[in-house]
């Protein structure tokens, strides 16, 4: 659907991850380098599910239509336990590192916090699990064609944008969530973790109704928002505060040398 | 899946075809346009006029594929492209896209010779040609010969881009995508000054078009010495029929009537003749020729007669005695076989006999054949024919025989309907391949009965005293051929006969006979290893002996040609048996001398050359309307600025919005 397209999906799926990248990690070379790292651990989950989906299929071996379906969804709920299983070995990984960074570091504090760490590392797997679902939809609209011919929705390229834009800040949520719990030891959160992440990736499965599975999803990625915002230290009481004082502390801050 | 590739039944118009005509102009990223089926003249209005999505892709119904027509197309810049669904049946009222006066101007007629004739002026060949292969046209235009490629396009355009109740189609609308990007610009001139400059100074040439060459090919009744020249006193007949056709379309050239038919007749009497006991003992020698590219302003003959006044062929231009010609000859009126010949020459007095003789010689060898000769008057000039070129250089008695009196029979003259069913090849239902290959079809009997005719002639002219009445051309022979070159090659019959690993030569679908720009197309080729097969002799020699002849020295060898042909399979196994066949059968080169001399803005000679193009390749898909394109990209950039603003007010107050009591000022961010 040419360029405009292109740009205008990309911008859609990818603008909130370009704008938290440019504030907040661009400038932290540590930040950088554990959210590609967190992307590659994505990547690693990926690549091992779909290797069991693949091994999987070959044996079982049937061109029907719905046995392939069944296969799908068994590969796609592999996969989410995957990635939260591998999200829960970053998370091993990364307090392992921290205490190795401390010894080899001069300084007495820890140089990244874990929730710093546990936002960076969200926003790593969303990054690359945003641009594996989306890149392939990229090129094709780069072309002159919409989509179509074969009886599929117009929408496909635009619905498909406004998923990941769900998905990444989902995957942070989930993130801070996700080590919040595991600092804490309340189990029960990753479990509600992994079944929300099952819960958005099941909804993908009623495409092209694309009003059952974006609004759900974007409703999930609100709820998570909320919770994660709490756990991060937010409260009513300081966004209140951030909000009434918005000219005051701006001002204030802006005298400040940062 | 977002677009749908149409594949290879698709022919990218000749317009890439260049002599001194200027180049349609086709964008180097493939043209699109909404898809619109034209299947009566008045949708064609939609298209020029009234729709309101230009440009247009259009789907073109081929009884509409008229001059008239095109004409139209051709200013109109709401058009993007061309696709061409084939009329099956073939038109009922002919199609023609070659000229009405073909190879004007190259042939023997001009002002300074029987400038009454020339032009056409005494006798229009081609009436029904529309000249249209000679057009300029700004897009590109395919040829569908797959009914269910057609079906595929119709479909979608039913879907999507129908008017509903005279109210204009909404997007998404369904488009097609032409590939054909044609690299020569102008016309030959211009494009081989271009390719020879790149291949002077650049390390990487990048040539935009080629001349039209390949070879043709001769073979003699008795063996001659190929590489040096014969006496001066010997007297050669010369026998020459076409072999190549072409259409609108590249490479889409069945060319039966105009070229095969012709050319299987000539094998049959070369057959014939050969079988005769004492032709060694003949006082003149004969040369079966067949030459490639005619079509094309006479690339063949020009460069053979231009090779016997160079002294480069071993038969001299004195040496040729007579000159007879097959032109079209399948669709004889009533059995009658019309013979032309020339009348400017006969003006000669010492040609004039000559020429009396010859048509003697052929009244006399058609008694008791299924075939009448007549004379067309004498003062009918010679229909487009090789023979015109070999007159150009020197006057020599000769005819052309056809089966049309005036106007050509063929109603498909160099059109992709010119098939087997325009010379009448008619099968029975439920003939596996193998027995449709050995029906003898009344075509091929037909055919059989001219080239038995011109084969007990051509025995009299060389002088032979014997009875002709066994000289037979077989026309199981010829419906093989005729099977072979119009239906399939990849038959038993020419799987026996062909080299060993020529595995690509065969194919399965229909044969074309255009010349193209490669060396040894499949029709010279195989023309090549049938005339060796049907004139040679097998001899015993080995693999090794018959691959390299010159190994073991013997006078004799000098005069033939070794070919190690594959042979039949054995009934019982699946291996085949080679073996050795003796021949007299050659090939030269069939190239324009213009560009041996480089002189490529030459009307003495053909300057036909073909564009070079990268890819050709069609498909559908739907498109969005323009206003979805932009909001999307609005609502992208708007969501990009959003967050970034949002990102940076966080940002600036994230240590009050995430900070919690006792947490302090530890925190690092």
């Amino acid at each position: 659907m040419t360029t405009a397209v292109f740009i205008g999906c990309s911008f859609i799926a990818f603008g909130p991850v370009l704008a938290l990248c440019v504030c907040t990690i661009a400038a932290e070379p540590l930040s950088l380098v554990f959210l590609i790292t967190g992307g590659f651990f994505w990547l690693v989950s990926l690549l091992l599910s779909s290797l069991v989906w693949f091994i999987a299929v070959q044996i079982g071996g049937s061109n029907n239509a719905s046995v392939k379906k069944n296969f799908l969804i068994f590969g796609v709920v592999f996969s989410v336990l995957l990635q939260e299983v591998f999200r829960f070995a970053y998370y091993k990984l990364l307090k392992k590192a921290n205490k190795g960074l401390m010894t080899v570091s001069q300084e007495e504090t820890i140089p990244i916090s874990v929730r710093q760490l546990s936002y960076v590392s969200g926003l790593g797997f969303g990054i690359m699990s945003g641009i594996f679902s989306l890149v392939n939809i990229l090129t094709d609209s780069l072309g002159l064609g919409s989509a179509g011919i074969y009886g599929d929705s117009p929408q496909y390229f635009l619905s498909s944008a406004f998923m990941t834009l769900a998905i990444v800040p989902l995957h942070v949520f989930w993130g801070i969530v996700f080590f919040d719990a595991c600092e804490k030891k309340k189990w029960w959160a990753p479990a509600l973790v992994i079944l929300s992440h099952l819960l958005v990736s099941g909804l993908t499965f009623l495409n092209p109704q694309y009003d059952g599975s974006l609004v759900p999803s974007y409703i999930i990625m609100m709820l998570m928002g909320t919770w994660a915002f709490f756990t991060a230290g937010g409260s009513l009481r300081n966004l209140k505060l951030c909000l009434m004082c918005r000219d005051k502390d701006f001002l204030l801050a802006n005298q400040h040398p940062r | 899946e977002i677009s749908s590739y149409l594949n290879s039944y698709i022919s990218p118009a000749l317009k890439s075809f260049l002599n001194i005509l200027p180049k349609p102009r086709t964008s180097m990223n493939g043209d699109t346009g909404v898809i619109h089926v034209v299947e009566k003249a008045q949708d064609l209005k939609w298209v020029l006029t009234d729709g309101p999505h230009p440009p247009y892709m259009v789907l073109l119904e081929g009884e509409l594929f008229t001059r008239e027509l095109m004409l139209q197309l051709k200013g109109s810049s709401r058009i993007s492209g061309l696709a061409v669904a084939i009329s099956k049946p073939s038109p009922a009222q002919g199609f023609s896209p070659g000229l009405k006066c073909p190879n004007d101007g190259f042939g023997v007629y001009s002002n300074d010779y029987g400038p009454q004739y020339a032009h056409c002026n005494w006798t229009v060949w081609n009436p029904l040609g529309n000249g249209l292969a000679y057009e300029d046209f700004s897009f590109p235009i395919f040829l569908l010969e797959d009914a269910n490629e057609t079906q595929v396009i119709k479909q979608c355009y039913q879907d999507h881009n129908l008017p509903q109740n005279g109210s204009v189609p909404e997007y998404p609308l369904c488009a097609m995508q032409l590939f054909a990007h044609m690299h020569a610009v102008t016309n030959t001139v211009t494009c081989m000054r271009r390719s020879s400059l790149q291949t002077a100074f650049s390390l990487n040439p990048e040539e935009v078009c080629d001349a039209l060459s390949d070879y043709n090919v001769w073979s003699t009744l008795k063996p001659i010495n190929a590489s040096s020249k014969i006496n001066p006193v010997d007297e050669v007949i010369i026998v020459a029929t076409r072999i190549d056709s072409h259409s609108f379309f590249w490479n889409v050239a069945p060319g039966a009537e105009s070229a095969v038919a012709s050319f299987v007749t000539h094998l049959a009497a070369a057959e014939a003749l050969h079988k005769v006991p004492d032709v060694q003992m003949l006082p003149r020698n004969i040369m079966f020729t067949f030459f490639q590219g005619e079509t094309f302003d006479y690339i063949g003959s020009s460069r053979m007669v231009y090779d016997m006044k160079m002294d480069k062929f071993p038969i001299r231009l004195d040496n040729i005695h007579s000159f007879l010609e097959l032109s079209q000859v399948a669709l004889r009126n009533s059995s009658v076989l019309w013979v032309h010949t020339d009348p400017v020459s006969r003006r000669n007095e010492s040609i004039q006999p000559q020429v009396e003789t010859l048509v003697e010689a052929l009244i006399n060898s058609s008694v008791g054949a299924n075939v009448t000769l007549q004379e067309v008057g004498q003062s009918q000039p010679l229909p487009p024919s090789s023979f015109q070129r070999f007159l150009r250089a020197k006057s020599i008695p000769g005819v052309v025989l056809a089966d049309h009196r005036t106007s050509f029979q063929n109603r498909y003259y160099q059109s992709m309907y010119d098939t087997a069913e325009n010379i009448l090849m008619k099968y029975p239902e439920g003939l596996s391949p193998e027995e449709t290959l050995d029906y003898v079809t009344d075509t091929a009997k037909s055919l059989a009965e001219v080239a038995t005719v011109v084969a007990r002639a051509l025995y009299q002219l060389a002088g032979g005293t014997g009875n002709t009445s066994a000289i037979q051309a077989d026309p199981r022979m010829v419906s093989r051929m005729l099977y072979g070159f119009l239906i399939k090659t990849n038959n038993s019959w020419f799987q026996s006969i062909i080299k060993q690993d020529l595995k690509g030569l065969l194919g399965d679908e229909l044969p074309q006979h255009y010349i193209a720009v490669t060396s040894l197309v499949n029709t010279t080729q195989l023309v090549q290893y049938v005339l060796a097969n049907l004139t040679g002799t097998v001899v015993n020699f080995t693999k090794e002996e018959c691959l390299n002849p010159e190994k073991t020295p013997n006078p004799e060898k000098e005069m033939y040609v070794y070919t190690w042909v594959q042979g039949s399979r054995d009934p019982n196994s699946t291996s085949r048996v080679p073996f050795c066949v003796q021949s007299t059968v050659h090939l030269t080169k069939a190239a324009s001398p213009a560009f041996e001399l480089k002189q490529w803005g030459s009307t003495e000679y053909s300057t036909w050359t073909e564009s070079r193009w990268k890819d050709i390749r069609a498909r559908i898909f739907l498109i969005a309307s323009k206003e979805l394109e932009i909001i999307t990209l609005v609502v992208g950039i708007a969501i990009l600025i959003l967050s970034l603003l949002a990102t940076y007010f966080i940002n600036a107050k994230a240590h009050v919005l995430f900070s919690s009591p006792g947490d302090g000022g530890t925190v690092a961010y």
